[in-house]
C-alpha cells in the first residue's frame, strides 16, 4: 500500500515537471492515434453509411458478420499482421515502415476501421426507414440522401468514434510489434507503462497511466460536447 | 443475483483459505533473468529440484533489474541474475544473504552481414564501438536496465563514449525482440551468446562481430558474463528462506553443475552456460 502512495505521490510531482522526454511520448500517442482515427473515419463513416443505407448488399450475410468480428479484433494479433506485411520478408517490405510511427498508424488504423464502419451502419440503420424513401422522393440525389441520414444519426456515429478512439489509444499490443517501443521515435505512452514496469519504476509507469487517463477524458469530453452542441442531449 | 454473487464469494473464500492448507507443495519464488528462462534452460533443471523437495518453483522472468527490485520488495524468495556490480551492492545493502557463483557465459556484439562499420573480428568491444560510433553505424540497445543492457552501458563508458545520437535506437525490450530488431533494420547490438545461439534460425542477417563463434575464441574478458544466485533476505518478511538456501545447495551442487553444462550441446553444438560455482571448481 505505501508504494502506491508513493508511487501517486511521485507520479504528480513528475506530471508538474513534465520533462521533454514525456512530453515526446505524449505527443508522439496523439499523433498515432489522432492520424489512425481521422484515417478510419474518413474512410469508415461512408462505407458504414452506404453499407446501412443499402436495403440488401449482395453478400451482406457474410460482410455484415465480418465486420462485426472486426469490431473485436485483438490489437496483438493485427500487430503481428501489420509486422509480417512490413517485415523484410514480407510484401510490404520495401516500404521500411516496420519500427516507424507510420507502421503503428497502419496497425490502429486496421483496429478502428471495422468499429466505425460497424457502428455508423447500427447507427444510418436505427433512423427511421421512411426517411431516406421520402427523401430520395423529394428528389435529392444519393449523395445528399446519406449526409441528411448521417445527421439524423450523428449520436450513433459519435458513439462510433468515441469507442474507434478508445479501442486505439488504449492498446499496447500492435504499436509495441509495431513500432518496437523506440526511445523518442515510437514510444508511446501505453509501451513506455509497460517498459517502466519491467524497469520497475511504478512512480513513472503511474505517472504515464494517469496521462493517458487524462488524454481519454479530455478527448471524450470534447466529442461529449459536439454533440450537446448540436442540441442533442 | 446478490445472492449468488455472495454464494460464489463465499466458495472462493473457502477455496482460497483450503488452498493455503498444508496438503499444498512449498512454493520457491524465484527471480531471474529472461536469459535463464527463454534459453530453457530452467525447464529442464528445475523438475528435478521440484521432487527431490516437494517444493513448486514459480519462477518470474524479467530483466535483472526488475528481478533485484523484486527482491528488495520481498516479492521473491531467491534471485538468480547476472550484473556482478548490482549482485553486490544488493548484498551490502542487506536485501540478501550471500552470493553464489552459478555459471557463466559470454556477451559478443552482432551486426549485418555486410558490417558497414567494418568492425568484424575485433578483439575488443570498447575499441569496436569506438568504431561503430565512427562510422555512425545503426545500433540497437535493450534499454530496459537489464543484466546485458547494464553491460552495454559499462562498454560505452570503457569506450569514453555516450552514445546519444539518432544512429542509437534504445527499445526497451528483452533479448529476443532486441535481436529481432536489429535482423531487420540491420543494426549492430550486444547479445549474450546464449539467446542469440537458439535464435539463430530466424536472424540470417546477422552475424558475430566480435566474440568468435565460440566462448573459447572470445578475447574480451568485459565480455564475460557471470551468474550468481542470492536468497532474500529474511526480515523482509513471507521469505522461505530453508527452501531459497536448499534451492542455492541445490543449483550449486556438482550433479546440477554438470547438467548446466551439458545443457544446450544436442541442439546448438554447444552448451549455453558453464557451470562456474565453487563446488564445481574444487571437484
Amino acid at each position: 500500500m505505501r508504494t502506491l502512495v508513493d508511487a501517486l505521490i511521485d507520479a504528480l510531482r513528475l506530471l508538474r515537471d513534465m520533462d521533454p522526454a514525456l512530453r515526446e511520448t505524449v505527443g508522439l500517442t496523439l499523433q498515432v492515434t489522432g492520424g489512425a482515427l481521422l484515417i478510419a473515419l474518413v474512410i469508415g463513416i461512408p462505407a458504414g453509411a452506404a453499407i446501412g443505407l443499402s436495403p440488401r448488399v449482395r453478400g451482406a450475410g457474410l460482410l455484415i458478420p465480418l465486420i462485426y468480428t472486426g469490431m473485436g479484433l485483438p490489437p496483438v494479433a493485427v500487430g503481428l499482421f501489420v509486422y509480417l506485411l512490413l517485415s523484410n520478408q514480407g510484401p510490404m517490405g520495401g516500404l521500411d515502415w516496420l519500427f516507424t510511427a507510420t507502421g503503428m498508424v497502419m496497425a490502429q488504423t486496421i483496429i478502428a476501421f471495422p468499429l466505425v464502419v460497424g457502428l455508423t451502419m447500427a447507427a444510418v440503420r436505427g433512423v427511421d426507414p421512411q426517411l431516406p424513401v421520402q427523401l430520395r422522393a423529394l428528389g435529392a440525389t444519393r449523395r445528399q440522401t446519406a449526409l441528411t441520414t448521417l445527421v439524423e444519426a450523428r449520436l450513433g456515429v459519435t458513439a462510433a468514434v468515441v469507442a474507434a478512439f478508445g479501442s486505439i489509444i488504449s492498446e499496447v499490443g500492435a504499436v509495441m510489434l509495431v513500432g518496437g517501443n523506440i526511445e523518442g521515435q515510437t514510444r508511446v505512452l501505453t509501451t513506455a507503462i509497460v517498459l517502466e514496469t519491467r524497469k520497475g519504476n511504478f512512480a513513472l509507469a503511474l505517472a504515464l497511466g494517469m496521462i493517458l487517463l487524462s488524454l481519454a477524458f479530455v478527448a471524450n469530453f470534447a466529442f461529449y460536447r459536439l454533440q450537446v452542441r448540436r442540441g442533442n442531449r | 443475483m446478490r445472492n449468488r454473487l455472495v454464494l460464489l464469494m463465499v466458495v472462493a473464500l473457502t477455496a482460497t483459505a483450503c488452498r493455503s492448507g498444508s496438503s499444498e507443495p512449498q512454493v520457491l519464488r524465484l527471480a531471474t533473468t529472461t536469459s535463464t528462462a527463454d534459453s530453457g534452460l530452467l525447464e529442464a533443471l528445475l523438475p528435478g529440484f521440484e521432487t527431490q523437495y516437494e517444493a513448486r518453483v514459480d519462477v518470474i522472468a524479467v530483466g535483472t533489474g526488475q528481478a533485484l527490485s523484486l527482491g528488495e520488495a520481498g516479492d521473491a524468495d531467491v534471485i538468480l541474475v547476472h550484473a556482478r556490480n548490482r549482485e553486490d551492492a544488493f548484498i551490502a545493502d542487506g536485501h540478501g544473504t550471500a552470493r553464489s557463483d552459478v555459471m557463466y557465459n559470454d556477451f559478443a556484439l552482432v551486426g549485418p552481414i555486410d558490417d558497414p562499420a567494418g568492425v568484424q573480428g575485433t578483439a575488443m568491444a570498447a575499441d569496436a564501438l569506438v568504431a561503430l560510433a565512427a562510422a555512425q553505424a545503426p545500433f540497437v540497445s535493450r534499454g530496459d536496465d537489464s543484466g546485458t543492457h547494464t553491460k552495454e552501458l559499462s562498454l560505452w563508458e570503457e569506450a569514453g563514449l555516450t552514445p546519444d545520437a539518432a544512429w542509437y535506437q534504445s527499445i526497451g525490450q528483452g533479448m529476443g525482440a532486441t535481436l529481432q530488431f536489429a535482423n531487420e533494420t540491420g543494426s549492430y547490438t550486444l547479445t549474450d551468446r546464449g539467446t542469440f545461439l537458439s535464435q539463430r534460425e530466424s536472424l540470417s542477417g546477422l552475424e558475430v562481430m566480435v566474440g568468435g563463434t565460440t566462448i573459447d575464441e572470445n578475447a574480451d574478458p568485459a565480455l564475460l558474463n557471470p551468474y550468481g544466485v542470492i536468497p532474500v533476505n529474511p526480515d523482509k518478511g513471507g521469505i522461505d528462506l530453508d527452501l531459497a538456501q536448499q534451492f542455492v545447495d541445490w543449483l550449486t551442487s556438482v550433479e546440477v553443475q554438470r547438467q548446466i553444462g551439458e545443457y544446450g550441446i544436442d541442439i546448438y553444438g554447444q552448451p549455453l552456460f558453464y557451470p562456474d560455482s565453487q563446488r564445481w571448481r574444487d571437484r
